[in-house]
């Protein structure tokens, strides 16, 4: 039903109420002036409402008995028992109209011609005695309203007593593990924790209201923005019943209302310019709330001219913040993030509509105040796109409990994106750049900071460390912590005045042990840690890295020449490490180059016979590495890395050669790094990596678009001893099931054309001969999204594309449990 | 609340490095030994902490920092004295908490203008007892950025 009807419902039961009984009392005391005034009030109110609301059957009534009120306020008529009776019948025939309302949400049919005639004979004077006493009104108890008020003050005051009421529980929860109390009082505490975590749903619930709250001021803006830009706007709301905390919608309001203004004002054309563009006259909003995980998702669309990224560059030029060189480089995406710079508002003149003042920047911090992030997408010409995630709510949160300088801070969870354990030693450390210090993180590099550093607390001694990956904004980053102990649900406390100026805190809570934790504040921690122009820069990397998300099968490669002018490439995570050997510690052992390295003897080869070693000085070398053994290929030189969506033109006719592929503009070929490993390793007649007992020999599919990874996939498979098939798509894939064909585990790409990854599991674990294969997901983002809508497929497992390690080791696992 | 400092009454007696101070006792509710603290990193030198003081959050303010004095010895553990200023609750940490007196108005007296910046900036002046008492001024004590200079 209706929001409006609903809270119309409400008050007007109870304001019938109040007039039943006041008529009454009016009865005894005709002369009582305030009485009188009241009910009329009331009436009226009713009647007011109803024609808003457009019931007309309601409105003439409460229109006829208003009259007969109106005439004996004004001295014609005096109150008499025909009067109030008449009165009261009409009051019955508006509540026998209400329930029905209440019922059906429409207004019953029919009319109430009888009882309107009665009411207007009593208003002209003519009634005495006619008509039947008012009855006992039938059905006063039949249903009570469905909904009663609450005032807002008792809600925050119920939620601040539940708030309490968690920390209590999970205070006491704390203790009983401590204590290690009795099965009794443990079995009490489950059942009592149970009812706050429903008390706790329930008062949430009441303050969750729906998105449509927010946008209800919007239609009627968007109507007067139109005339006032002489533009024909249409605005379409969706999923306008999705609810979001009250707190948080009253925070939201306003940046959407911005955000429409400039839609309207900025990114639609006038219908001059829709009609050269060979678009609709009427320009469309589309204004889409939905839920996703523990956010609410609202996307703001418009068909218009899109974001003009030439004058957004110009103006971030002319303001310092890139130089020309560098914002020619820029992708449209990244340009586009510009907008959220101050003072780069796109607007060429300043409306009166958009005004001066509030600009993107502004929006964007209120978002991400209330722990929400804001992105944008633009296509010119088409529109543009901004997607704003909002937490459910602010009052209760989950975080990660980390140390750091000795001291406990609280992460809210909703701003890590992963935890990363990272010692001075092994694949993942931190490494310094200058002063900036990184982390080599899946082919990116992240910017880390150290928490102790940055709090101004002394360095831990210990090696190990963690970072936590945090998400501010579109920007990622790492925090260094010491230690990482529990996540646990806490309740928000804003800080006290005296620390408000402190930007790295959004908060205290008291934790389970009745201690109290500081909530650090992600977006504060990037502006303290990162330099402003740091932090740009970082802004952009994180950009290319969603790009890389985006477009899936954009690689990071390693381009090198090696024995001829032309450029040759390896994927860049296939090369764990780049040397360069002192000419004269190569040694020679089965017929080749080898050297000393790492406890190890490393076979050195070169790309094919052409190429040759350096008769001197420092020979650069790649290493690969599989399963402990490393081997390296010798070059000339290390060129570039570049990023690129590679698609390769298969060769194959040579040995170590995939094929060839442009990259960074430039026909390069691509090498085979498992056919070097292999090569490598063959003398010291080791396997790459042993498959445990029992997973030897096991059949694998490999389905996947892209014809690299295949070739990729397959030597490296077969090295470790299983028995590999590819199929280039899902539906060759089925083909294979349909003829019969049976694997011990399905490896299956998640972006494909034709049938996406997600589907095909969805498919194959649905029914059919490979329902109860394993099957894991090869993914290029091993996004938490993705992961969890290919888990719902049907994927038992996720993993990264170029995680070879891990892939084995995981296809070990899985196939040691299908064995057994 | 803000309190008149000059119009006498009742004052909780506090010491701090040897010095006697008055806190309005109408602004005091709760007096107790401090507990652990959490430290609250980069947050301005005088607030010492954060802590739970039954169920809420009470921000703990060093006044030997306001009042410029070295730091505490160790081993002597201080006490609190819980005041609310605009709805929040402060623990202004002392070296001890003595006994609650009452004093006329008629003693009052602005401060000697020898009185060192950092404790003018905090004090709201002194009462001629048999011994004298400075009478601390909660709301300074809170946003004085001289006190934090000195």
């Amino acid at each position: 039903m209706d929001e409006l009807l609903v809270d119309f419902l409400t008050e007007t039961a109870e304001n019938i109420g109040v007039v039943d009984n006041e008529l009454v009392r009016w009865e005894q005391n005709p002369t009582d002036r305030a009485l009188l005034d009241n009910i009329f009030r009331l009436v009226h109110t009713i009647k007011g409402t109803c024609g808003f609301l457009n019931l007309p059957r309601l409105e003439a009534l409460a229109h006829a008995g208003e009259t007969v009120l109106g005439r004996v306020r004004d001295g014609k008529l005096t109150v008499s028992t025909p009067v109030i009776t008449a009165v009261l019948a009409g009051l019955d025939g508006i509540k026998a109209i209400l329930r029905v309302l209440e019922a059906t949400g429409r207004e019953p049919e029919g009319g109430d011609a009888d009882l309107i005639a009665r009411l207007e004979r009593v208003a002209a004077g003519e009634a005495t005695a006619a008509g039947p006493a008012a009855a006992e009104p039938e059905g006063t108890a039949a249903r009570a309203p469905q909904s009663i008020r609450v005032s807002v003050e008792l809600l925050e005051q119920l939620m601040t007593t539940v708030s309490e009421l968690v920390l209590t529980r999970n205070q006491l929860m704390q203790i009983a593990r401590q204590a290690g109390e009795g099965d009794a009082y443990t079995a009490a505490l489950q059942r009592l924790s149970q009812c706050v975590a429903e008390i706790q749903d329930g008062v949430m619930q009441t303050r969750m209201q729906p998105v449509s709250n927010a946008w209800a001021a919007l239609p009627r803006m968007v109507r007067n923005l139109a005339l006032d830009l002489g533009k024909k706007i249409e605005l379409e709301m969706v999923g306008g019943d999705t609810e979001l905390d009250r707190q948080l919608l009253e925070l939201i309001k306003d940046p959407l209302a911005h955000m429409v203004r400039n839609a309207c004002d900025h990114g639609l054309e006038d219908p001059a310019g829709r009609a050269a563009a060979g678009k609709r006259a009427a320009g469309r909003l589309r204004l889409n709330a939905f839920q996703e995980g523990g956010h609410i998702v609202i996307e703001l669309a418009d068909d218009g001219r899109g974001l003009n990224l030439a004058r957004l560059k110009a103006k971030a030029v002319e303001a310092g913040l890139l130089r020309e060189r560098e914002a020619a480089e820029l992708s449209y995406a990244q340009a586009a993030k510009l907008m959220f710079h101050a003072g780069l508002s796109t607007a060429e003149t300043v409306t009166a509509v958009s005004g001066r003042g509030v600009g993107m920047d502004v929006v964007k911090a209120n978002i991400e105040k209330i722990g929400g992030t804001i992105e944008v997408d633009s296509t010119p010409g088409r529109g543009t796109r901004f997607t704003l995630r909002i937490p459910l709510t602010l009052a209760i949160i989950p975080v990660l409990v980390v140390a750091a300088g000795g001291e406990r801070f609280a992460v809210p969870q909703i701003a890590v994106r992963e935890l990363v354990g990272a010692g001075s030693e092994g694949e993942t450390r931190i490494e310094r750049l200058h002063d900036a210090q990184v982390l080599r993180l899946r082919d990116r590099l992240l910017p880390v900071v150290g928490l102790a550093t940055l709090l101004g607390l002394p360095e831990s001694a210990g090696e190990e460390s963690y970072v936590v990956v945090a998400q501010a904004g579109s920007f990622s980053f790492g925090i260094v912590v010491d230690d990482v102990f529990d996540t646990e649900e806490i309740v928000v406390k804003p800080v006290a005045p005296i620390l408000a100026g402190v930007t790295l805190y959004s908060g205290n809570a008291i934790l389970g042990d009745g201690s109290v934790i500081m909530i650090l504040d992600v977006n504060g921690i990037a502006a303290v840690g990162g330099a402003a122009g740091e932090r740009f820069e970082s802004d952009l990397a994180a950009d290319a890295d969603e790009q890389g998300a985006a477009a899936a099968e954009r690689d990071a490669m390693l381009v090198f020449r090696a024995g001829s002018p032309h450029p040759k490439a390896v994927p860049l995570s296939l090369v764990s490490r780049i040397e360069e050997i002192a000419v004269d510690r190569l040694e020679w052992s089965d017929g080749g180059p080898v050297v000393q390295y790492r406890d190890d003897i490393m076979p050195i080869l070169t790309v094919d016979a052409a190429a040759g070693l350096r008769p001197a000085g420092r020979q650069p070398v790649l290493v690969f590495n599989d399963g402990g053994r490393s081997v390296g290929l010798a070059v000339d030189e290390v060129v570039d890395i570049v990023e690129d969506i590679i698609d390769i033109r298969l060769s194959g006719e040579i040995g170590g050669r995939l094929g060839s592929a442009v990259i960074g503009g430039r026909v390069t070929e691509v090498l085979d790094a498992g056919h070097y490993l292999a090569l490598g390793l063959r003398p010291a007649a080791r396997p790459l990596a042993a498959p445990a007992a029992g997973t030897a020999g096991a059949a694998i599919l490999v389905v996947d678009d892209s014809a690299f990874f295949r070739n990729m996939l397959r030597p490296l498979l077969s090295a470790a001893g299983y028995r590999v098939t590819t199929a280039a798509s899902a539906e060759e894939a089925l083909r294979l099931r349909e003829a019969g064909r049976r694997y011990d585990l399905i490896l299956s790409d998640v972006e494909m054309p034709g049938l996406s990854g997600v589907e095909f599991a969805r498919v194959v674990k649905d029914a059919g001969a490979w329902a109860a294969t394993p099957m894991i997901a090869l993914s290029s983002t091993a996004g938490d999204a993705a992961q969890v809508s290919g888990r719902e497929a049907g994927f038992d497992d996720y993993i990264a594309k170029f995680d070879r390690l891990s892939l084995l080791a995981l296809l070990e696992r899985r196939l040691t449990k299908v064995a057994a | 609340m803000s309190i008149d400092l000059t119009r006498g009454g009742e004052f909780v007696t506090v010491q701090l490095g040897g010095q006697w101070l008055g806190i309005p006792v109408l602004g005091v509710h709760d007096v107790m030994r401090m507990g652990a603290l959490t430290r609250v990193p980069r947050a301005p030198p005088r607030v010492a902490g954060v802590m739970n003081l039954r169920g809420r959050i009470v921000t703990a303010i060093d006044v030997r920092r306001c009042l410029g004095l070295a730091a505490r010895d160790v081993g002597t553990p201080p006490m609190g004295v819980v005041v609310e200023q605009d709805g929040q609750p402060y623990a202004l940490v002392v070296d001890g908490v003595g006994d609650v007196v009452s004093v006329p108005a008629d003693r009052y007296e602005p401060h000697p203008g020898t009185l060192s910046p950092a404790w003018r900036a905090v004090t709201g002046g002194v009462y001629r007892l048999d011994e004298l008492l400075l009478v601390l001024d909660v709301g300074r004590l809170l946003v004085s950025d001289l006190a934090e200079a000195a």
